[in-house]
């Protein structure tokens, strides 16, 4: 509970030794990383290895049974984070626009009805054009495509201003483009804002051009570091306790577990890390 | 029509279609249907406990509607919520039917528990229904930007220090609350309509949360008062038309989304998103 002093200059979260028993099961054993200012850090592993809850224990949903978590500040409730949780469903019957949405980010929490004030909507404005969602602030979030309902979900969770953006598995769902476009605007706005954004996700691919550095969660312990460290067959057969093979293709990587020959067959990313 | 025996009418089953529009909007955007549904049937079973030990029906309500109440959010924190609800509905019917078969009450006061006695509220009943309406809106209006961050994305909300279980027992403690006074004035069945109809109805007409709630009141007292006046003149229960006209707000509703839909732009690259998935708890 230091604050700054204690976290470093730069540094937004300290993840420090956290391990996490779940009904009797270890789910996170003994994981340390850190996250600095305008970082950019993908948590990537295979479903079930353990991402949302690393992320949850990060928004204090869920206590570790061993460990520390810091957030610059001391205190890990928001606004210093923003969350982005995964696969939400908006009810396209549901009477709320876009706008809406991203207003329940400033006051949702506070008690009472919303009283009209300029300064609010200004507030919002300014944040749906950053995320480039002017065009949609009035349309019903449930009517939106997944593209434009992730970019109201990060304007909602930015515009507490918070200095760290969790996001779990924001690409699912999403068509090539639309996942291109949610990856640039994350990147532009961790550069620009100075937060500290991290995303979970089981396919690295999309993040590669972007990621400053990576978290690979697997069998509840991780590896970290930048792409090329971690991202390599000694570091990633360490994680995993079997052989595992990194092959390069154009621009993409992947990662192939146990036997090689039966994950190729298969041709695509998700399947071979389904495999691990 | 407007005689003073009906005005009592007129005044209590305007106060409840206000709350009903009020509290429907929630109840309707939380899918939280059959909680609605569970709570005013049992509280039924309370009102006729009630009148066994020769006290007011209000009290057996209110004790019913919030025993209920509790016990769903307990039991829906830990099972599925549905079958809690289920559950809750099943206890309770079933006291109901021993309560019913130990007291000598005639059937038109059974039957008036469940269809209402709209045309039987006195004026010393007035004012209980009143002061609990009133604090009914003044608690959805207290907690509403809250209850629709929790009802909208419920995970978000929680991380933001808005407690899902913690919001739901509020929610419901005012449904119970709606269905104390309610039922010895529209009956437990047909308070289920006036929360359910108008709210949904409302959401065609607009995209905005607070004036779709604000609709939605419009709606349930046109409801009400067309009900009332039909009924009057008809000689029909006014049962048969509060449900049909609540049904018939809500088609005409579907119909102009449909309407208004086919007219804006088509939406390009919309992902199968399914209505019937949306629904939360």
């Amino acid at each position: 509970m230091q604050g700054r002093a204690a976290t470093g200059s730069d540094e937004i979260l300290a993840i420090d030794g956290i391990s996490v028993t779940l009904s009797g099961r270890e789910i996170l054993s003994d994981v340390t990383f850190h996250i600095n200012a305008g970082e950019f850090t993908g948590l990537i592993g295979s479903n079930g290895a353990g991402k949302t809850t690393l992320l949850r224990v990060i928004l204090g949903l869920i206590s570790p049974s061993a460990g520390m978590v810091r957030v610059e500040g001391g205190l890990r409730r928001q606004p210093l984070i923003g969350y982005v949780p995964q696969r939400i469903t908006l009810d396209p019957d549901m009477p709320l626009r876009a706008r809406d949405l991203v207003g329940l980010g400033i006051d949702g929490q506070r008690f009472g009805l919303p009283l009209p004030s300029s300064t609010r909507r200004k507030q919002v404005d300014e944040m749906l054009e950053a995320v480039d969602a002017t065009r949609f602030a009035e349309s019903r979030v449930g009517n939106l495509s997944g593209g434009e309902q992730q970019r109201i979900l990060i304007a909602h969770a930015l515009i507490s201003r918070p200095r760290l953006l969790l996001l779990d598995e924001p690409l699912a769902n999403l068509d090539i483009g639309s996942e291109q476009e949610v990856v640039d605007l994350l990147a532009r706005i961790a550069r620009e804002q100075r937060i500290g954004v991290l995303i979970s996700t089981h396919d690295m691919n999309p993040l590669l051009p972007v990621m400053d550095r990576i978290v690979y969660i697997a069998n509840g312990r991780i590896a970290t570091g930048t792409t090329a460290e971690v991202v390599s067959s000694e570091s990633l057969t360490r994680l995993y306790g079997v052989h595992v093979d990194v092959i390069h293709v154009h621009d993409r990587i992947l990662v192939v577990a146990g036997r090689r020959e039966e994950a190729l067959q298969h041709g695509d990313t998700e399947s071979i890390v389904e495999l691990m | 029509m407007f005689s003073a025996l009906m005005l009592n009418a007129w005044g209590s089953a305007s106060i409840v279609a206000i709350v009903a529009g009020v509290v429907g909007f929630f109840i309707v955007l939380r899918g939280s249907a059959f909680a609605a549904h569970a709570l005013p049937n049992g509280a039924f079973a309370g009102a006729a406990g009630a009148s066994l030990i020769g006290v007011d029906a209000i009290v057996g309500l209110a004790v019913f509607s919030v025993l209920g109440a509790l016990t769903i959010a307990g039991l829906g924190r830990r099972a599925r919520h549905d079958v809690a609800t289920a559950l809750v509905i099943v206890v309770m019917l079933g006291l109901g039917s021993l309560f019913l078969s130990m007291t000598t009450e005639y059937a038109p006061e059974i039957y008036s528990l469940l269809f209402g006695e709209v045309l039987g509220v006195s004026s010393s009943e007035l004012v209980p229904i009143a002061v609990i309406g009133v604090v009914c809106i003044a608690a959805v209006f207290l907690v509403y930007r809250p209850l629709l961050f929790s009802s909208v994305m419920p995970e978000v909300a929680e991380a933001r220090g808005v407690g899902r279980g913690r919001m739901e027992v509020v929610f419901l403690l005012v449904v119970a609350l709606t269905t104390t006074m309610a039922v010895p004035v529209v009956g437990a069945l047909l308070i289920f309509s006036l929360l359910i109809s108008p709210a949904a109805a409302a959401r065609s007409f607009t995209d905005r949360p607070f004036t779709a709630m604000g609709l939605s009141v419009v709606i349930a007292l046109g409801t009400v008062w067309s009900a009332i006046a039909l009924a009057y003149l008809s000689n029909l229960p006014i049962g048969f038309f509060v449900g049909s006209i609540g049904a018939g707000t809500y088609a005409v509703g579907r119909g102009w989304a449909g309407w208004r839909n086919r007219r804006s732009r088509p939406r390009m690259g919309a992902t199968g998103r399914s209505p019937a998935t949306a629904q939360s708890s």
